[in-house]
């Protein structure tokens, strides 16, 4: 008996007969395939977005030192005669207002680093190598003013910094973040129109029922509100399938995306991110999608009635 | 209650617009008065009751339906009126989906009266129409008269201040026409402004009372 007072009420307030004009299959689906490419979209806007600010705040201020024959003794130097050429560096280095941090690379560092060429067996010791120092400089430091001075007190020191490959990737990163907003505004207006078609297929097949409803004396916010209430239940049904489809597919892209997480410096010194880190803010916004989905509805629903419903007297 | 002044009609606008339908239309009916409107089949009645139900707005002349000018009144403000309206339309015009109880509530749901009031309201409709039974079925599962009948308790269930009638008979047997043509004597005795369009003139010659006949779209008698 409950069960047949549910169906009594759910038809009452279908007046419209629209559960049978907007049926829940094709709109959803529709909508749930929107909502999966704006998750995907949404999250390469904030992937870019995220990676171009860290490989900015990484190494924009980075730069790489290399000090040739870091054990010599400094030859210009007499009052310091048992320092070397790399502890003239670093001295000069953290003497420097302009920087904020310095660290030379130890030698397992360096046998790190070029293990991809000479294997991990080979034997940098005997290897007359550079002394390689990372620096970070504080923001507007003359760079060409600090290279100097550690030419000066250890000649043939090179400087090289990060910023010119960092400023190509931060443009790159940038167009691709503009790419995935396009994205994401171009599915937005897909969605809209796709319910725009749908709220007129509802309207063309329920003419006569509204028609009646209209001659009863129903106001065009009530007849309206019917199709919106519809619409909206099926756009958050769709964007609900689309959101949780799109959660593996996610899961996957942040794995992915993991090894693009260190800093944005040669130097693999410590500071690996973790890839959640990337992903964070599509994760909050991915629960709220069913939402948008819902709202996109509801409004698109409500201007396309209002607008058929004003060639009625 | 209702008053004409030279009413025009025609269909579509601009370019697209046909010829007038109706031409020179003038007559006025008194609160708690009942006009017959006769007149062969394409006349112009069913259009003429459409003007007086507010579907269509007059294209020259005045129309002043429940105290409004329906040429000048904001679109915004006919709702309230149309709920004021009771309407019997000669295919019934019910809602397929809905059961006989829902349909004869449709109006009641629309002005928002409390569920518990339409509940008492629809089922002394229902009973009035012997239809009580039969509350549960859709207009599919009812003979034409039945569905004529849940369309008349529709109509009158709001107690509209003006009640509309096309061809209302027209699919009762003579026992039914004669209890509809009570029950709309009946409203009309209670204030109710009724309106019944008609080409069965034996239907009208039973039932005596001031009458339209309309012809090719002019009114050519008003008594």
């Amino acid at each position: 008996m409950p069960r047949r007072d549910d169906d009594k009420r759910s038809r009452r307030d279908d007046e419209l007969g629209l559960r049978r004009a907007l049926g829940d299959r094709m709109l959803p689906l529709l909508v749930a395939a929107m909502t999966f490419l704006a998750a995907l979209a949404l999250a390469g806007a904030l992937a870019a977005a995220a990676l171009s600010a860290h490989w900015q705040d990484g190494a924009a201020s980075a730069v790489t030192v290399q000090v040739p024959d870091p054990d010599q003794p400094v030859q210009t130097q007499a009052d310091r005669p048992e320092e070397t050429r790399l502890d003239a560096v670093l001295r000069v280095l953290r003497s420097n207002k302009d920087v904020s941090a310095s660290r030379s690379l130890s030698q397992a560092d360096l046998s790190l680093m070029l293990r991809p060429w000479l294997g991990a067996t080979a034997e940098v010791a005997a290897l007359k190598l550079p002394a390689v120092i990372e620096v970070h400089l504080a923001a507007n430091a003359d760079e060409a003013a600090i290279a100097a001075a550690l030419a000066g007190v250890a000649p043939g020191t090179s400087a090289e910094s990060h910023g010119v490959w960092v400023g190509r990737l931060s443009v790159l990163a940038l167009s691709l973040q503009a790419c995935a907003w396009l994205a994401l505004v171009v599915v937005v207006v897909v969605a809209a129109l796709v319910v725009m078609v749908a709220t007129r297929a509802g309207l063309a097949s329920r003419r006569d029922a509204i028609e009646i409803v209209h001659g009863l004396g129903a106001t065009d916010g009530t007849i309206a509100g019917h199709f919106a209430r519809r619409i909206t239940r099926l756009t958050a049904l769709g964007g609900f399938l689309g959101a949780l489809a799109a959660v593996p597919v996610l899961f996957a892209l942040t794995e992915l995306a993991a090894p693009f997480m260190t800093r944005a410096t040669p130097l693999q010194g410590p500071g690996f991110l973790n890839a959640a880190w990337l992903a964070q803010p599509i994760w909050v916004l991915l629960p709220l999608l069913p939402a948008v989905a819902g709202t996109i509805g509801f409004l698109t629903a409500q201007a396309t009635v209002r607008r058929w419903l004003r060639a009625l007297p | 209650m209702i008053r004409l002044e030279n009413v025009g009609l025609r269909y579509g606008a601009g370019t697209k617009a046909g010829p007038e339908i109706l031409r020179d239309i003038s007559f006025s009916v008194a609160p708690g008065g009942f006009r017959w409107l006769q007149g062969p089949s394409g006349a112009g009645k069913s259009s003429l009751m459409r003007l007086l139900q507010l579907a269509l707005r007059p294209k020259r002349g005045t129309l002043v339906v429940l105290g409004t000018d329906i040429g000048t009144a904001e679109r915004r403000a006919l709702p309230a009126l149309r709920q004021r309206i009771g309407m019997v339309f000669q295919d019934f015009r019910l809602l397929g989906h809905l059961s006989a109880f829902d349909n004869v509530a449709l109006p009641l749901r629309i002005a928002g009266r409390p569920e518990g009031q339409i509940r008492a309201d629809v089922g002394e409709m229902l009973r009035w129409v012997e239809l009580t039974e039969k509350a549960d079925r859709r207009p599919a599962q009812l003979s034409g008269g039945e569905q004529q009948r849940v369309a008349i308790a529709r109509a009158v269930v709001g107690r509209p201040s003006l009640l509309l009638a096309d061809e209302p008979t027209g699919n009762l047997d003579d026992a039914q026409a004669l209890r509809l043509m009570r029950l709309l004597g009946e409203l009309n005795r209670l204030g109710t402004t009724v309106v019944v369009a008609t080409h069965n003139d034996a239907l009208v010659a039973r039932h005596p009372g001031p009458s339209l006949r309309l012809e090719a779209g002019l009114l050519v008698d008003d008594g």
